[in-house]
């Protein structure tokens, strides 16, 4: 059911934890499924110089989460918010048709962080 | 890798005996069991035997017994044809929040068609209470379905009791036995059921076979429509090597239960106790003594099912969770739901199903790996 690439995220999550003194936070949860991931992310210069996750939920879940930050670790934020939940699904071969919705909310996770850090950047 | 399967509720593997048996029928009896030649009467000579034997494993007439596809089968004829068969004298239908969804979607069908339906609730171990049946018969009560013992986590139910309550209203009653057939005694006479339901393959039976029991003198009505096999009560040429596997598989497991129902208590206890020594912040779902021998169902905080179902199969570990994630479901497990376990502890649910070929070295395989996978998972998840 879930590609190779899916389950190796999975089994080898890239990236899981916490940054302390992150620059921008984002979280987002599936209110039917209970699924919450809350990326983390340090920028220096306009690059995304570190990117951590935490996740709960399904395989799919866990894996785009890993993925993500795969995806923009070491790009420039304007990089960074091209990537959406189709990239990241694409990325990992494909997903579930039933997860492409609940469980595919990486993306959005992300753009929450990076609008969290621009809003701590205007203060 | 070590292969262990802990998912019998789910199927379970066919039983070498019983395999013998059907492979016999496949090559060596092929004839219709309608056909009046020797051909035709070898084959029926097998459906007639199958037949006894599932009557004696269920304390049931042979003439009370009709072959089906299997579980959902027997459930959805059983309360569509009584439904149907009363409807002058009734349309009300009693059942429980946590019955398998091949009698609640039969339900929400009837409904429909002008019966009302009474979902009871179940309380916290996931128990139907007399109290609450005899609280909703009416005078237009025709019918009451409560399965034996639930599918998910294994709470047994009162099935006696509520028997003795039908036969005193005079209310056709169905038990759904498919989860608890071969894991504790299944008498008609003794749980006082007028239908009862079977399946092949939760029974170390093949799958596409199943039976369902219809007390001498039920009023009951045939929902297919055909060839006029089984009696005129379901109408289809015989499963014949199905019917032949599913008489061994009721056999073995009335021979064996005694046995096999100590073994697997045995087991299950151990595993529970040790789960919950071992692991922090794990709920035991279900009734803590009234379940069958080999269901285990456990929530661990902050571990979602699915993931936990794939981190045990990558230790070669196979069991089953509640999770919506898990089961392709919109919603977590209805069951859960119904016994009022949160939401988030109803996604973090494990169903481990011990079975027959099943030891302690198993047991004990799943209780070195399961702290660790529960770690790590854990340690994935955002502080809540």
């Amino acid at each position: 059911m879930y590609s190779e690439k899916v389950m190796d995220h999975f089994s080898n999550p890239r990236n899981v934890g916490e940054i302390p003194d992150a620059d921008g936070i984002g979280e987002v949860g599936n209110p039917t499924c209970g699924d919450i991931m809350k990326i983390f992310i340090k920028v220096k210069d306009g690059v995304i110089d570190d990117i951590k996750f935490k996740t709960f939920g399904c395989g799919a879940a866990i894996a785009t989460s890993s993925m993500v930050t795969e995806l923009v670790k070491g790009k420039t934020i304007d990089e960074a918010l091209k990537i959406s939940n189709k990239t990241v699904a694409e990325a990992l071969d494909g997903l579930p048709s039933k997860k492409m919705h609940c469980s595919n909310l990486a993306a959005d996770a992300l753009h929450k962080a990076i609008e969290d850090y621009r809003n701590r950047s205007k203060k | 890798m070590r292969s262990v399967y802990f998912d019998h509720s789910a199927t379970t593997p066919v039983d070498k005996r019983v395999a013998a048996e059907m492979i016999n029928c496949i090559t060596g009896n092929f004839g219709n069991p309608s056909s009046i030649h020797a051909f035709g009467r070898r084959a029926r000579m097998a459906v007639e035997e199958a037949r006894e034997r599932v009557a004696k494993g269920i304390g049931a007439n042979p003439d009370e017994i009709v072959f089906t596809s299997g579980g959902t089968e027997a459930d959805n004829i059983a309360l569509e044809g009584a439904a149907r068969a009363n409807r002058e004298r009734g349309n009300h239908i009693i059942t429980c929040a946590v019955e398998h969804h091949a009698v609640l979607d039969i339900c929400k069908t009837l409904e429909k068609d002008g019966f009302k339906i009474t979902v009871l609730p179940v309380d916290a171990c996931g128990m139907v209470h007399v109290e609450d049946v005899a609280g909703a018969v009416s005078e237009k009560t025709i019918l009451i379905t409560i399965m034996h013992a639930n599918n998910e986590v294994g709470t047994i139910q009162p099935i006696p009791e509520i028997g003795r309550l039908a036969r005193e209203r005079g209310i056709i009653f169905h038990t759904d036995a498919v989860q608890s057939a071969g894991k504790i005694p299944v008498r008609v006479d003794e749980l006082g059921v007028d239908l009862l339901s079977l399946s092949g393959h939760k029974i170390y039976g093949p799958k596409g076979i199943g039976a369902l029991y219809i007390r001498s003198g039920t009023r009951w009505q045939p929902v297919s429509h055909g060839g006029g096999q089984e009696r005129g009560q379901r109408a289809g040429t015989e499963n014949v090597p199905g019917i032949v596997a599913l008489g061994k598989a009721v056999e073995l497991a009335a021979a064996e239960l005694d046995e096999e129902a100590a073994r697997l208590t045995r087991l299950r206890d151990k595993l529970i106790q040790q789960v919950t020594e071992r692991i922090s912040h794990v709920y035991l779902n279900g009734h803590p003594v009234n379940r069958v021998p080999n269901n285990i169902n456990f929530s661990f905080q902050d571990v979602e099912g699915e993931s936990l179902l794939l981190s045990l199969d990558r230790e070669g570990i196979a069991a089953s969770s509640g999770s919506a994630c898990a089961a392709g479901a919109v919603e977590p497990s209805h069951v859960l739901t119904a016994m009022g376990v949160p939401p988030a502890l109803a996604q973090s649910s494990l169903r481990i199903t011990l079975g027959r070929e099943n030891t302690e070295d198993d047991v004990d395989y799943l209780l070195a790996v399961l702290p660790p996978v529960i770690e790590r998972l854990r340690s994935m998840a955002p502080k809540s």
